[in-house]
């Protein structure tokens, strides 16, 4: 009876794993099939072929939209790391007159949805002439309540001794944040480094509105453009494009998964 | 939220000093603190308040091409709006749209994550995949999905042949399109979802499952009578991220459908985006981000207000 329930647990969980994956594998399959093999509508590549990978690079520049993307996700990262945390400090560590009247008005940014705000942003960053910049990518994404939120969890279970402690051998708040608060946080701040990477990455709207030159343009943006044009042609080129955009954040997910699921938990619940 | 007991402090250094020395050391600690929070504050005030007050002043004017307002319009877009059947339209298309999404992405993430949550052997391996979607860009969903639809070489109507079922043109028929988007978005969703609840799942003490068990309980038993109660904070939770994300679908209409056909997808950002970044017309796009926003707000108010009521917390 046991090694009944165990044979179909383990049948269910492969089953669940196969739809999940059929997509992926299906694109990876086509990437690697010639346009005749596709619209044929095979479902093994015959011949494997890397003709497509090579098109995707040589058609369209598919390594500058990677760059872009992974150095737009890694700055707005970093700066949403450096003023989570310095809020979070603040709201945790530090009294001050108005402080959790503060910390309300950073939470109530939660009900604002982004589009919302999209029209007006899009008018300020053309006014600052910032529209195929990076930094309008960047900057206004740097602030992010949930950040705030979840690192404020965080900072509560740092036992409040330690910085009376601090404070009466005089080191002084800033160096409290950085050499005791940022250290015991660090399961926490990579949780949201990776939440903020995958976030920062997946992001569409507002780089299609910011950019519409290829120099600085995403590679969410990149594969639109490149479906656009190639969509009769050759399918297989778009499917190796897209598992070549998948590759990092898959990778990083591989990696992160365990300390995301721990991590991410410390701020939605509690 | 439950707050920090505080520690008893020691008495404040400047209590014994002169009123003026207790104001200039409030002044320090008020300084000090609102220089931690000065990064914050600026760029919620310059990217969230700022444009959200700019997008309520905009919804009651006409406007130019560039944005800039011109003539005083009152109420008129909104009026206008509601006399719109294509805003009615846009607006049903988004809750069947929510309807179709929400509660399907977290009914099968729940369903993966009770799949894993035992420890079996190579139980990470299935952790893994399950979450795996968690790492597909709404781009590279989108374009797998569309050629997956693809009427002529696409994967789905070939099954469905190979079968005796009917192929259709799924992101061509004004009859399907809207539910092939949600299939993919389905799809998309169930990593995050899924990972969410598997923590959730793992928070639950297991002491109380063996208590269950010893009392004789079937699995299904358990699992409405134990785990549900338990875990609904975080099914809560992740419904309510979920509905949001449903409300603000914007990228894989723009790759599978572009709003059609006849408007068929023509979800509420999406149609915001047309009016004002294809239409130009800002006030009116304006007003319909005013309803978004109102919306969302108020989704989000309703389920706190329901769950402090409704759900178990440990």
């Amino acid at each position: 009876m046991r090694a009944v329930r165990t044979a179909v647990h383990y049948a269910l969980l492969c089953l669940c794993s196969a739809v999940i994956l059929f997509p992926m594998a299906y694109a990876l399959l086509m990437s690697f099939m010639d346009g005749a093999a596709i619209l044929a509508g095979r479902l093994w590549p015959e011949e494997w072929t890397w003709a497509n990978y090579e098109d995707a690079f040589r058609q369209a520049p598919l390594g500058r939209y990677l760059w872009n993307s992974f150095l737009v996700a890694s700055v707005i990262t970093l700066g949403r790391l450096i003023v989570s945390s310095l809020a979070a400090f603040a709201f945790v560590f530090l009294r001050f007159p108005g402080r959790d009247r503060w910390f309300y008005i950073c939470i109530a940014t939660m009900l604002v949805p982004w589009e919302a705000t999209v029209i007006p942003n899009f008018l300020t960053i053309q006014a600052l002439g910032w529209t195929n910049h990076y930094v309008g990518l960047i900057v206004p994404f740097w602030a992010m309540a949930f950040g705030i939120f979840l690192l404020r969890q965080q900072f509560k279970q740092i036992p409040h001794e330690l910085y009376e402690a601090a404070q009466l051998s005089g080191i002084g708040n800033f160096r409290f944040f950085c050499r005791v608060v940022l250290p015991l946080s660090k399961t926490s701040l990579v949780t949201l480094a990776v939440y903020s990477f995958l976030d920062a990455w997946n992001m569409y709207l507002w780089p299609l509105l910011v950019t519409n030159d290829d120099r600085v343009r995403t590679v969410q943006i990149g594969l639109k453009q490149l479906q656009t044009q190639e969509i009769a042609s050759s399918w297989g080129v778009v499917m190796a494009a897209a598992i070549i955009a998948m590759l990092p954040t898959l990778l990083l997910l591989f990696a992160g998964q365990k300390q995301l699921r721990k991590g991410l938990m410390q701020g939605a619940i509690q | 939220m439950n707050e920090r007991v505080s520690p008893v402090f020691p008495p404040a250094p400047w209590s014994v000093r002169t009123k003026r020395a207790a104001r200039q050391a409030a002044m320090k600690s008020w300084l000090e603190g609102m220089l931690y929070l000065f990064p914050s504050l600026l760029l919620f005030g310059v990217f969230l308040f700022y444009p959200l007050g700019r997008t309520m002043y905009l919804s009651v004017f006409h406007t130019d091409y560039q944005g800039r307002p011109t003539e005083f319009a009152g109420l008129a877009h909104f009026v206008a709006l509601l006399q719109d059947a294509s805003f009615w339209h846009s607006l049903k298309a988004t809750i069947l749209f929510a309807v179709l999404t929400v509660p399907t992405t977290v009914a099968v993430s729940f369903g993966l994550a009770l799949l894993v949550h035992e420890t079996r052997k190579g139980i990470g391996i299935f952790r893994t995949i399950f979450a795996s979607t968690m790492g597909m860009s709404v781009g590279v969903a989108s374009v797998i999905w569309m050629f997956m639809y693809n009427p002529a070489i696409g994967i789905i109507n070939r099954l469905l042949s190979a079968i005796g079922g009917v192929p259709a043109s799924w992101l061509l028929d004004p009859d399907t399109a809207l539910y092939a988007v949600a299939a993919a978005t389905i799809w998309m969703n169930i990593g995050l979802t899924f990972l969410l609840l598997l923590a959730g799942l793992q928070n639950i003490d297991p002491s109380l499952y063996e208590s269950a068990r010893i009392a004789g309980m079937s699995y299904w038993r358990r699992l409405w009578m134990v785990t549900v109660p338990l875990l609904s904070p975080t099914l809560f939770f992740v419904t309510t991220v979920s509905l949001i994300q449903a409300l603000q679908t914007f990228g894989q209409i723009d790759f599978l459908t572009k709003g059609g056909p006849v408007e068929a997808t023509n979800v509420f950002v999406y149609a915001i985006y047309r009016e004002a970044f294809v239409n130009y017309q800002f006030g009116s796009a304006s007003a319909q981000a005013i309803l978004l926003f109102l919306i969302i707000a108020l989704v989000t108010f309703l389920q706190f207000r329901f769950a402090e009521r409704k759900v178990h917390y440990q």
